[in-house]
């Protein structure tokens, strides 16, 4: 077996064995779904922009994704103070095999908390509008996963301790999930605006997200798919080097 | 040509000088310990020998080669039991042996075999299914050692191993160092603070303290050298009888931190 899947398994292992953080992981997500999108459909749908959970679904799902491979990439920072990391790092494996396996593990474990919440969609009443492009949902998903859990992981090989982790929390992710448009349409913003959000990898992945599950485009496909993957490996570039300079 | 060389090593954390200019060397099949008084800078030493940590300065080399320049070739040859707990808690033992063997690239086979060897000798055989976090201080420690023991290196580096260990775990932990060194001639660099066990199983020992070796011997030498009876009396006699404090770094103040929070996640 490869130092690769024994990571992977890893991750997916601490993730099925901590049911309560499944279910916790879940109540942000669906506050989002349910109290704004029943709360702000009467005005969206005067604004003449239609139904607003059929809108901030893929948002909502766009989001799960963001949280959860961040954090897990971030769990490095809990391994480092349980010592387990030092066990891989002592290890005569190339670090970088060490450290994709474990992105590859958060990815995955990220992709099923965002189908967890897709399906809770469908309950609260977002319906899929054209089912052909349906699958290509979890390959964006798992890119979105790939790119997020890859800087989660540099994150937490440059962070010493949990101080350091608000910071990232308040500057770095809840800014990223605001503006990446998952709760409001980017389309007629100031230029100002539209550059900011331009910016954000996240509103690529909403993008993409939306075009496939409802058909409402603003970036397209093309650029999306292009943007994520690029960003996504430098991402995975820079948390192998970052991850290979630790010090314990 | 000696198995692990060290010339003139410095490391300094800001003002600081942790290890101060140390050089020992290691012979192939030698038992050698590192005695020294909390926050002497044996765990520094060991840290930087296993490439955790990057020397200020100075030369340290295993099996001729550098330990800075050649990081992965060099951790093929050790293993290490940590001072301080390494495992994952959210896995099983027998996964934590599992996930070892792999990173260590020990032959399905063997690994199995081993692993049911080693858990029985430390007799956690029957709590293998059970997740680490369930384990008692003890047990967790047993594990450690035993993980350690999976493959067999070259060099096996022990740091404080024995800590909080009843002394019938102390005695198979040492039957079995001892047998490794001379049935397979398996290397041992060892820390410990029982002096009792450095006379028992070291062949040489060096005495570090305020990050300078300050006597290096066989256990007969230095008591000849500082004409004292026992190997306690000859390390108070060379280290003087104040205590030390190690200062808390920012990893023990969030462990605190978490066991304030419930600390149920691991």
């Amino acid at each position: 077996m490869s130092v690769i899947l024994i990571m992977w398994l890893r991750e997916l292992r601490r993730y099925t064995r901590s049911r309560a953080q499944i279910v916790a992981s879940l109540g942000q997500p669906l506050l989002y779904l349910l109290a704004l999108g029943f709360g702000m459909g009467p005005v969206f749908q005067k604004a003449g922009q239609g139904n607003y959970v059929q809108f901030v679904a893929p948002g909502v799902i766009a989001m799960t994704v963001l949280f959860s491979s961040v954090f897990s990439g971030i769990g490095l920072l809990f391994d480092r103070q349980f010592g387990f990391l030092k066990e891989t790092m002592v290890a005569p494996v190339p670090r970088f095999q060490v450290m994709f396996g474990r992105t590859l593990g958060a990815a995955t474990v990220a992709v099923i908390q965002g189908t967890l919440v897709m399906i809770v969609c469908f309950i609260a009443g977002f319906r899929v509008v054209n089912w052909t492009l349906f699958p290509l949902a979890f390959l964006f998903m798992g890119l979105i996963a790939c790119l997020f859990a890859a800087m989660g992981t540099a994150i937490g090989s440059a962070l010493e301790n949990m101080q350091g982790f608000q910071l990232i929390m308040n500057f770095l992710v809840m800014p990223m999930f605001f503006l990446s448009g998952a709760l409001y349409p980017i389309n007629n913003q100031s230029k100002i605006f539209s550059t900011i959000v331009s910016l954000d990898p996240l509103a690529y992945g909403v993008d993409a997200l939306r075009i496939i599950l409802i058909n409402r485009s603003f970036y397209g496909l093309p650029l999306d798919v292009t943007v994520l993957s690029i960003v996504a490996l430098v991402f995975v570039g820079i948390g192998t080097k970052m991850f290979s300079r630790i010090q314990v | 040509m000696p198995l692990i060389h060290v010339e003139a090593l410095v490391k300094k954390f800001g003002d600081f000088t942790a290890v101060d200019n140390i050089s020992f060397d290691v012979a192939a099949g030698e038992i050698f310990a590192f005695l020294g008084p909390n926050g002497a800078g044996k765990t520094t030493t060991i840290k930087m020998l296993t490439t955790l940590l990057t020397p200020t300065s100075g030369t340290l080399e295993i099996d001729g080669l550098s330990v800075r320049t050649h990081s992965n070739e060099v951790r093929k040859k050790f293993g290490i039991v940590f001072q301080d707990p390494s495992l994952d808690g959210d896995m099983t033992g027998a996964e934590n042996m599992e996930l070892h063997g792999v990173f260590y690239h020990v032959p399905r086979k063997v690994r199995l075999e081993r692993t049911e060897y080693l858990l029985k000798l430390f007799e956690l055989w029957d709590r293998r299914t059970s997740l680490v976090k369930t384990y008692s201080g003890g047990m967790k420690r047993r594990l450690e050692i035993a993980r350690g023991l999976l493959h067999t290196p070259k060099i096996l580096f022990l740091d404080e191993p024995t800590l909080g260990l009843d002394p019938q775990t102390r005695n198979q932990l040492w039957t079995h160092v001892k047998h490794l060194n001379q049935e397979e001639q398996v290397t041992v660099f060892l820390t410990t603070h029982y002096m009792d066990e450095a006379e028992r199983v070291a062949q040489r020992i060096a005495i570090i303290d305020h990050g300078k070796i300050v006597a290096q011997s066989t256990p007969d030498g230095l008591k000849q050298q500082t004409g004292t009876q026992s190997l306690e009396e000859a390390f108070l006699s060379l280290t003087g009888s104040t205590i030390r404090d190690e200062a808390a770094n920012s990893n023990e103040q969030l462990k605190q931190m978490a066991k304030m929070w419930g600390g149920n996640r691991r």
